[in-house]
């Protein structure tokens, strides 16, 4: 039985190693937060971390998952309290809210390595995440509101680059 | 649910036995127009309530406090569950932060107040809801307030209610709505009369209506806890993937093999739908004890099947159909039939004719279709997004063969809906694999059998004939719509409307918005049933319905007839906006919006360079009785390649009165926004009679690269709420299209446009 390290636990799972990371999550894990977009990596719904970066969990085989930090939206912060998730709050960006657990975990993989991206680099980074109700500008005034916030708490990067 | 049905035991969504009245007739009132109230109070129900007060069906206040609506309408993102507890909460006089939502069941008493269905749709929510919410919250003040008033031993008239705390300033004395509902006294009653005589808020009063309140729903959609459909677990469940057929409709299955589905681990059956409600032709569903499994044995099965009558179709035929059928005299039926037209044709000074073109185009909302069906006892339990739960329950009846009144629908939050969620046909594959299994399943569509089952916009044809006389001035227009009819594929009477010909009753879902607000003295619009389209893509409601097409002709041709007339497109429309006759009031504020776009994106203002182009549209979507007031100027800029980029789009609507500005911001940004990408970005194909799109690298909604700048100016002067979800989706396309001529000479007439038809319209 493969075991996973899963949002800072080891849980043990029963399935073969050529499942989708997605499934194992969602039906095993009883992770729901995660979710199923696609199947074929195009709408970026299932983004998870493996060992910090973004990967679709649709597209990522359990076995090659073992061994790996896995982070999920259920993960990414202690009581949901990430600065993107604030940022997702206070400027309201979910309509449906279908795809935002994936627009979220991309968005944390960009800040962790850049807290302060410029616009082309937010809508780089984050094209491959579809949002059907198109909530494209409040998802990237989020990310610039939970960059400056984290540079803020980090007192680093005071530089401002041109956005 | 109905009386006979026993409530089981998980009954966290099932609220027929907390939500009923303390005091019976005041559920009754706030029920007027539903059909199926009287007999939900039953004594046995009355006397299952403890302390807790329920001021009516929509919401309860619990012992804590908590104010809990429940909202009957389905949200799939337009915040229509925090709308409604907004409404409520204004005039109760709670505190935001005591308010909670929860969805309701299809129990028939939450039924739209106006509608008498279970349907979300139409953008009619908030305008037809308003009333009966602010009744609800009205009563429950009431009630309290005398409550308190006993209790405290002072008038009540001159108590006070805020912040969900009922005050004395006189005596100081206060009591908390928690307080109230402990003392167990709040048992006033309303009859119907007395419901409708309470006075409610003027807008002067509202603290609550007009304020952007944080969305009660949105927390849970940062943090992965919200629950759709395709999150429902439970106990023992398995899984279903389902096996669609190469044509869209028509195929039967012939034989199924599952000798190597059968050595899928987990793997536990194959069924062959049977579906008689005719949701789904040839399908069949792979069971397993989970999803990936049931995706290994689906793929496993060798099914043959029969394709039917529709296997040689594809967009080209449907096309020509339409064509065919636009050209005989007697087809179709008449919407509007406005003067004489023939006789206008006859002595106009020109005559101008086009046709315009919309091709297939898939919802393709995020969460694919999904549904999980549990049999329990007598009854069949349905865990679901969906936006007409009234018919999707009946759906659901028809695959388990059994009366409706034993389906119980657990209303879940839409991963989008966008309409596609309007229809049942997961209701099928769920039912018949659960009874066939003996066990809950879950089915979830794989986004191909999504993309290809999709209850899709129409392939649309339209010809458009007008007569100018010697001004310029439009004396004459023929609107022919040619289309799929996705209304009347539902079967419901209620929802087609009489032909002004008296040739029978017609899907108004296919021409609404053709008979606009312009003053035109000899006006015809024919509704035509494409049956070959109908039969071969069944067609379903798609984010703006019918507006989404005949905006695209009307507003493309207004604009050619201004520049055929030497005229400023703009104030071409100004001038028919007269405000005559039947048009009085709606014209004149569409002329408003039109004019508030205008100004704001600079029209005719600013010079620009080589290439580029503004152009207006303005729209009375969605439906003439129903409609919200829209314009939009498109800024484009176009390379001699003929490509387009749109560099900014400037929405004005007029919405009456707003219950949450930055809720309208985001409805009319994100609609505006599908405009955009059904003009330029979304088109599916029919071939040998099935959609050849399946997934989203073939068929390509707007991303986050492709999105321009999007200003949005909301007037509101008070009046009753209109739709916000739908209208500016209308309206963008024709202000692209018209800012494409402006910029480069180029008229488009087929959606989605491209560079090709562009660099091709150059050169003519």
């Amino acid at each position: 039985m493969p075991n996973l390290n899963i949002n800072g636990r080891n849980m043990s799972v029963e399935a073969a190693n050529d499942t989708p990371l997605l499934w194992v999550i969602r039906e095993q894990l009883q992770m729901t937060g995660t979710k199923f977009g696609c199947g074929a990596g195009l709408c970026g719904a299932c983004t998870v971390h493996l060992n910090g970066e973004a990967v679709r969990s649709c597209q990522t085989l359990l076995g090659d998952a073992v061994g790996k930090k896995i982070t999920t939206i259920e993960g990414l912060s202690p009581k949901g309290d990430h600065p993107l998730q604030k940022a997702w709050i206070l400027e309201q960006v979910p309509q449906c809210g279908y795809c935002q657990s994936g627009q979220i975990m991309q968005a944390a993989s960009l800040l962790a390595k850049n807290s302060n991206p410029t616009k082309e680099e937010v809508v780089a980074h984050m094209d491959g995440n579809l949002c059907r109700c198109m909530t494209y500008s409040r998802i990237q005034k989020a990310i610039m509101r939970a960059a400056a916030d984290m540079r803020t708490a980090s007192n680093a990067g005071t530089e401002r680059r041109p956005t | 649910m109905n009386k006979h049905v026993k409530p089981a035991e998980n009954q966290a969504t099932d609220l027929s036995r907390r939500s009923f009245l303390v005091g019976t007739s005041a559920a009754a009132g706030l029920a007027l127009g539903y059909s199926a109230v009287p007999g939900l109070l039953g004594a046995d129900q009355a006397l299952a309530a403890p302390s807790k007060f329920d001021p009516s069906v929509w919401y309860s206040i619990a012992p804590d406090g908590l104010v809990t609506v429940t909202c009957g309408k389905a949200d799939m993102g337009q915040h229509i569950a925090s709308t409604m507890a907004q409404i409520v909460c204004e005039e109760l006089g709670a505190n935001w932060k005591d308010m909670r939502v929860q969805l309701a069941s299809n129990d028939p008493k939450f039924n739209d107040p106006v509608l008498g269905a279970q349907i979300t749709g139409g953008s009619w929510s908030t305008m037809m809801n308003f009333d009966a919410m602010s009744r609800a919250g009205a009563a429950g003040r009431i009630a309290l307030t005398e409550a308190a008033s006993a209790a405290m031993g002072v008038p009540a008239g001159e108590l006070v209610v805020r912040d969900s705390t009922i005050s004395h300033p006189k005596s100081k004395k206060q009591m908390s709505f928690a307080d109230v509902v402990k003392s167990g006294k709040a048992t006033k009653t309303f009859t119907p009369d007395e419901l409708k005589a309470i006075k409610l808020k003027t807008p002067d009063q509202y603290t609550m209506i007009g304020v952007s309140v944080p969305q009660l729903d949105i927390p849970s959609k940062t943090n992965g806890t919200a629950k759709y459909g395709i999150d429902v677990m439970l106990p023992g469940m398995a899984y279903g993937k389902v096996v669609t057929p190469p044509v869209r409709y028509g195929a039967t299955v012939k034989s199924v093999d599952d000798s190597a589905a059968k050595k899928v681990p987990g793997f536990i059956k194959a069924i062959a739908l049977d579906d008689k409600t005719g949701s789904t032709t040839g399908w069949v569903v792979a069971v397993a004890n989970t999803y990936a499994n049931a995706a290994k044995a689906a793929e496993a099965l060798k099914i043959t099947y029969d394709n039917g009558p529709n296997a040689k179709l594809s967009s080209e035929s449907l096309l020509a159909e339409a064509k065919r059928l636009q050209a005989l005299d007697d087809s179709g039926q008449f919407f509007v039939k406005d003067g004489d037209t023939a006789a206008a044709l006859g002595t106009a000074a020109k005559v101008m004719e086009a046709e315009y073109t919309t091709n297939i185009n898939i919802h393709a909302p995020l969460e694919p279709m999904n549904a999980t069906a549990e049999f329990k006892g007598d009854i069949l339990h349905i865990y679901s997004g969906n936006q007409f739960a009234t018919r999707t329950g009946a759906i659901a009846a028809g695959a388990a063969g059994i009366d409706p009144k034993f389906v119980v629908m657990h209303q879940m939050w839409l991963g989008g809906g966008f309409g596609r969620r309007l229809d049942a046909d997961m209701m099928v594959p769920a039912v018949q694999a659960a009874k066939a299994v003996g066990k809950p399943v879950k089915v979830i569509y794989s986004r191909e059998n999504d993309m290809t089952m999709d209850y899709s916009r129409p392939l649309t044809y339209q010809k458009v004939k007008a007569g100018l006389d010697g001004d310029g001035k439009l004396v004459a227009l023929n609107h022919d719509v040619v289309s799929a009819w996705p209304t009347a594929r539902w079967g419901i009477p209620d929802f087609l409307s009489p032909s002004v010909d008296k040739k029978g009753p017609l899907d108004a879902f296919t021409v609404n918005g053709a008979d606009f607000f312009y003053s035109v003295p000899n006006h015809n619009v024919r509704a035509i049933k494409n049956e070959m389209a109908h039969n071969a893509t069944p067609s379903g409601q798609l984010r703006s319905v019918a507006p989404g097409w005949t905006f695209w002709a009307v507003e493309s041709m207004i604009d050619e007839l201004a520049h055929a007339s030497g005229k400023d497109p703009a104030l071409y429309r100004i001038a028919m906006l007269d405000g005559k006759g039947k048009n009085d009031g709606g014209a004149q504020k569409l002329r408003n919006t039109l004019l508030a776009a205008m100004g704001m994106a600079g029209y005719g203002t600013v010079k620009l360079p080589k290439g580029e182009g503004m152009g207006v549209a303005c729209v009375s979507s969605q439906e003439r009785a129903t409609a919200s007031w829209t314009a939009c100027v498109a800024h484009v800029a176009v390379a001699p390649s003929g490509e387009v980029k749109v560099k900014k789009l400037t929405v004005a609507t007029d919405v009456g009165m707003q219950v949450h500005p930055d809720n309208i911001r985001a409805q009319v940004e994100g609609a505006a926004l599908w405009g955009l990408s059904l003009a330029m970005y979304e088109k599916a194909t029919l071939k040998d009679g099935g959609i050849e799109q399946t997934n989203f690298d073939t068929y390509t909604p707007l991303r986050m690269s492709q999105m321009p700048e999007v200003a949005v100016n909301v007037i509101a002067n008070g009046d009753k709420p209109t739709g916000v979800g739908e209208p500016a989706v209308t309206v963008v396309a024709p202000a692209i299209g018209n800012a494409i001529f402006n910029a480069c000479g180029a008229r488009v007439r087929a959606l989605p446009i491209t560079a090709e038809a562009v660099k091709a319209g150059m050169k003519a």
